[in-house]
């Protein structure tokens, strides 16, 4: 069938009337109505899938959009503006990161650190990975084996951590050249021992990549202070925009840029900045940073009240990870009998937002392989939900939530026993 | 009467209208499409993708448009065993499927019900064009719609009659070009968008292309086209995927000639010609009745899509089946197609059946 045909203009606001702007700390001032508009009003669990922006970041993007419009490569005082802008949001990132400045080049986010740092790879080199890993660096492996890249997706416990043993003899492999694994991970929060893999693969002389977009504002990181050779961080993930990360890259690792094309990021990657959104995303990461501890905090205690209201009103509910070495405000769980997929709608219905796992993987009968590599049943992991707080997250919610649960748990499995 | 409902959305502009109607009218409207993994979003058997078809895309659209929630729901395995699996068996076994029947039947009013009762909604709705509205018995009946072009009842045949409390056909009131002009009104994004044709996954109702996709490793040597009385006329490319009454692709010279029947155990074609195909009694299997039994009085039936209907009885025969005898003969009835039957009036669908042969 053809794909095109004649589409109506502009109009695109809901024929309900004027609503507000998406995310939560949109101002409202009589700008068109968004098509974001009727979402407004949910519970919203799904910060790993995507964090609201953060009033501090969106101040600072508005901000650079409206005044650091000029090029930063540009000798005049308004490329000195933007240029400025992107130093103070490199500062940013960069203690939130725990590394230095000049260490970190802005990428389009963690998708394309992950991808421009896999594909330095050798052709026939071997890599150890986890297979719990998101799918911007199991994706990119598989590609890689075309041009003979070997892979070795090392299991997970049911923690969802890498056994260190396993991962040492892995590398052993002849040919090893790299080891990528996350820090925390997108589905179960599961926190990796980091220092302890890194050093391991330091020690045998294999560079190390680690995926910290889920990390990045949820731990406090020093990653200059371990053997970690490359790294990846999103900006949206903490309440930055979209379309903006970066990938840390340790002093004297070899790096052959993906971008050519001018000496941008110190000609690691060409392409005139994205000043707007690397100043939001340097404006999230302060914020989270000052926040840090206490929040994390704050959203354990959520999260461990959440996951005792759970098991207590649906006592079959199965936890996924946890409870030790996960993030805050992270929690998986599996409803046995019901799908996950539907339980996503009915919760959405009912004004809460939140995911089965990864966010492409929503909206499709396939179970988390995630979940499936810390040996979930493929069931349990047909029924997993994700629930990801944030810093909007509020008590009354959680409460809300366990109010809704229960009766929404018990629908679906009746309708799906009908 | 407001409450929750699930349309199925296609993202054509007959179920985005539906979604429209039921909106307007004060329903919470959930729009939902069916990926299956086939039609004009991808090739059968294609990607694993979940994000990014187009269809979905544009029904998502029109969503947004409307103020209504809309979710992609993955039914590629059962529409695989479902639908298209035994599309390619009754192909095989030299019927003539229809595979929208079933997809009906066991996709949008069975398992997309069964989502309406996990999402707590009172029914599904679609933008089929039919009518649903009381029958003599005071219980839901299905009826004609008023665009009789568009009339989509022959495919509604097989519906349980309890799934009639819970599905609404918003369209079943409107023409199509009504449709369209509330589309435009509205200004949705489908509204010029163009008609699909046919079966969702045979693209240019190419059959027998269609097959070879599906059913790849099936041999599909050439055969004899022959008479009934045994005479050999030609040869076929391969019986599979002709049906009853085709005249195209024979390459038989004087005739005219028209497929009678497929015989796949001989791998033969018998062709007649067109007076040997006129029939006054079809035999139904698995035949199913609205209103529980079958009609004893005069009916209207058609053996095909858009075949007009024809003054018929039913006699119900043993194992579930009946014969349709007809008033005047019907051309060319496949094995395989579904005989429908609607009331004398030839308003009211009530049921019908599975054609196993021409009597």
């Amino acid at each position: 069938m053809p794909r095109s045909w004649p589409r109506p203009g502009p109009p695109t606001a809901p024929l309900g009337g004027p609503g507000v702007l998406c995310g939560r700390a949109a101002p409202q001032r009589g700008r068109p109505a968004s098509l974001c508009a009727r979402a407004m009003t949910q519970i919203y669990l799904d910060h790993n899938a995507s964090a609201p922006l953060r009033p501090e970041a969106l101040h600072a993007l508005c901000d650079a959009a409206a005044h650091c419009f000029g090029n930063a490569s540009s000798a005049h005082a308004l490329g000195a503006a933007a240029r400025a802008a992107l130093s103070r949001a490199r500062r940013q990132v960069a203690t939130l990161a725990g590394v230095a400045s000049e260490t970190l080049v802005f990428t389009s986010g963690a998708t394309e650190s992950n991808n421009t740092v896999l594909r330095q790879l050798p052709d026939g080199a071997h890599v150890v990975t986890a297979a719990t890993e998101h799918p911007s660096v199991l994706e990119e492996l598989s590609a890689a084996g075309e041009r003979g890249v070997r892979t070795t997706r090392l299991p997970v416990g049911r923690d969802g951590r890498v056994d260190p043993a396993r991962f040492a003899a892995a590398l052993d492999e002849p040919g090893t050249a790299l080891a990528s694994v996350a820090f925390a991970n997108h589905e179960t929060g599961a926190i990796q021992p980091i220092a302890e893999l890194s050093a391991i693969a330091a020690a045998k002389g294999v560079r190390f990549h680690c995926d910290a977009a889920q990390a990045l504002g949820k731990l406090p990181l020093e990653l200059a202070r371990l053997p970690v050779d490359s790294a990846s961080f999103s900006a949206h993930k903490l309440g930055g925009p979209k379309g903006v990360g970066a990938l840390y890259l340790r002093p004297g690792v070899a790096f052959v840029p993906l971008h050519r094309g001018g000496a941008h990021e110190r000609a690691r990657r060409a392409g005139t900045e994205n000043v707007p959104g690397i100043a939001g995303f340097g404006a999230a990461c302060e914020a989270a940073r000052l926040e840090l501890e206490p929040g994390a905090r704050r959203l354990g205690e959520l999260r461990d009240r959440l996951w005792a209201g759970i098991s207590r009103a649906v006592p079959d509910a199965v936890r996924n990870g946890g409870p030790e070495h996960v993030l805050a405000h992270v929690l998986d769980v599996s409803f046995p009998g019901a799908s996950g997929e539907t339980l996503v709608e009915a919760l959405d219905l009912d004004g809460i937002a939140l995911s089965t796992g990864a966010a492409c993987h929503s909206g499709s009968t396939e179970p988390s392989p995630v979940l499936l590599a810390m040996g979930v049943p493929e069931a349990l992991a047909r029924a997993a939900l994700r629930f990801s707080l944030g810093p909007v997250t509020t008590r009354a919610e959680i409460e809300r939530v366990l109010e809704v649960l229960p009766a929404v748990v018990a629908r679906v499995r009746r309708a799906r026993a009908a | 009467m407001n409450g929750r409902w699930l349309v199925a959305m296609s993202g054509g502009v007959d179920s985005s209208v539906a979604a429209a109607l039921l909106a307007r009218a004060g329903h919470e409207v959930v729009g939902v499409t069916m990926d299956l993994g086939s039609g004009s979003d991808s090739a059968v058997g294609g990607s694993k993708r979940c994000c990014g078809l187009p269809d979905a895309d544009d029904a998502r659209e029109v969503a947004a448009r409307l103020g209504i929630r809309h979710y992609t729901a993955n039914y590629r395995a059962e529409f695989a065993r479902e639908v298209i699996e035994p599309f390619a068996a009754e192909y095989a076994a030299g019927r003539t499927p229809i595979p929208c029947i079933a997809c009906n039947r066991v996709l949008k009013f069975d398992l997309l019900l069964r989502r309406a009762d996990a999402l707590g909604a009172r029914g599904v709705a679609t933008g089929h064009y039919a009518r649903l509205a009381p029958a003599p018995d005071g219980r839901p009946g299905l009826f004609r719609p008023r665009d009789r072009a568009k009339d989509q009842t022959y495919f509604l045949f097989d519906l349980a009659r309890a799934a009639l409390d819970r599905i609404a056909f918003p369209l079943g009131e409107l023409e199509k070009s009504e449709v369209r002009a509330l589309a435009r009104e509205l200004g949705l994004a489908t509204a010029e968008k163009p008609e699909s044709q046919g079966i969702c996954f045979v693209p240019d109702g190419d059959v027998r292309g269609a097959l070879a996709r599906l059913d790849p490793r099936r041999p599909r040597p050439r055969g004899p086209i022959k008479t009934r009385d045994g005479r050999v006329l030609g040869e076929h490319p391969g019986a599979i995927g002709f049906t009853p009454g085709q005249r195209h692709g024979l390459g038989l010279g004087g005739g005219p000639w028209y497929v009678a029947e497929v015989r796949p155990g001989e791998n033969t074609l018998v062709v007649a010609c067109e007076a040997e195909l006129r029939t006054r009694a079809v035999r139904v299997e698995r035949a199913s009745w609205l209103d529980g039994a079958a009609p004893d009085g005069p009916v209207r039936a058609a053996v095909r899509y858009r075949h007009r209907s024809v003054s018929a009885r039913v006699e119900p025969g043993g194992d579930g089946g009946a014969w349709l005898r007809f008033e005047e003969p019907v051309w060319a009835p496949a094995p395989g197609q579904a005989a429908v039957v609607w009331d004398a009036a030839d308003e009211r669908l009530l049921g019908g059946g599975w054609i196993a042969a021409a009597g």
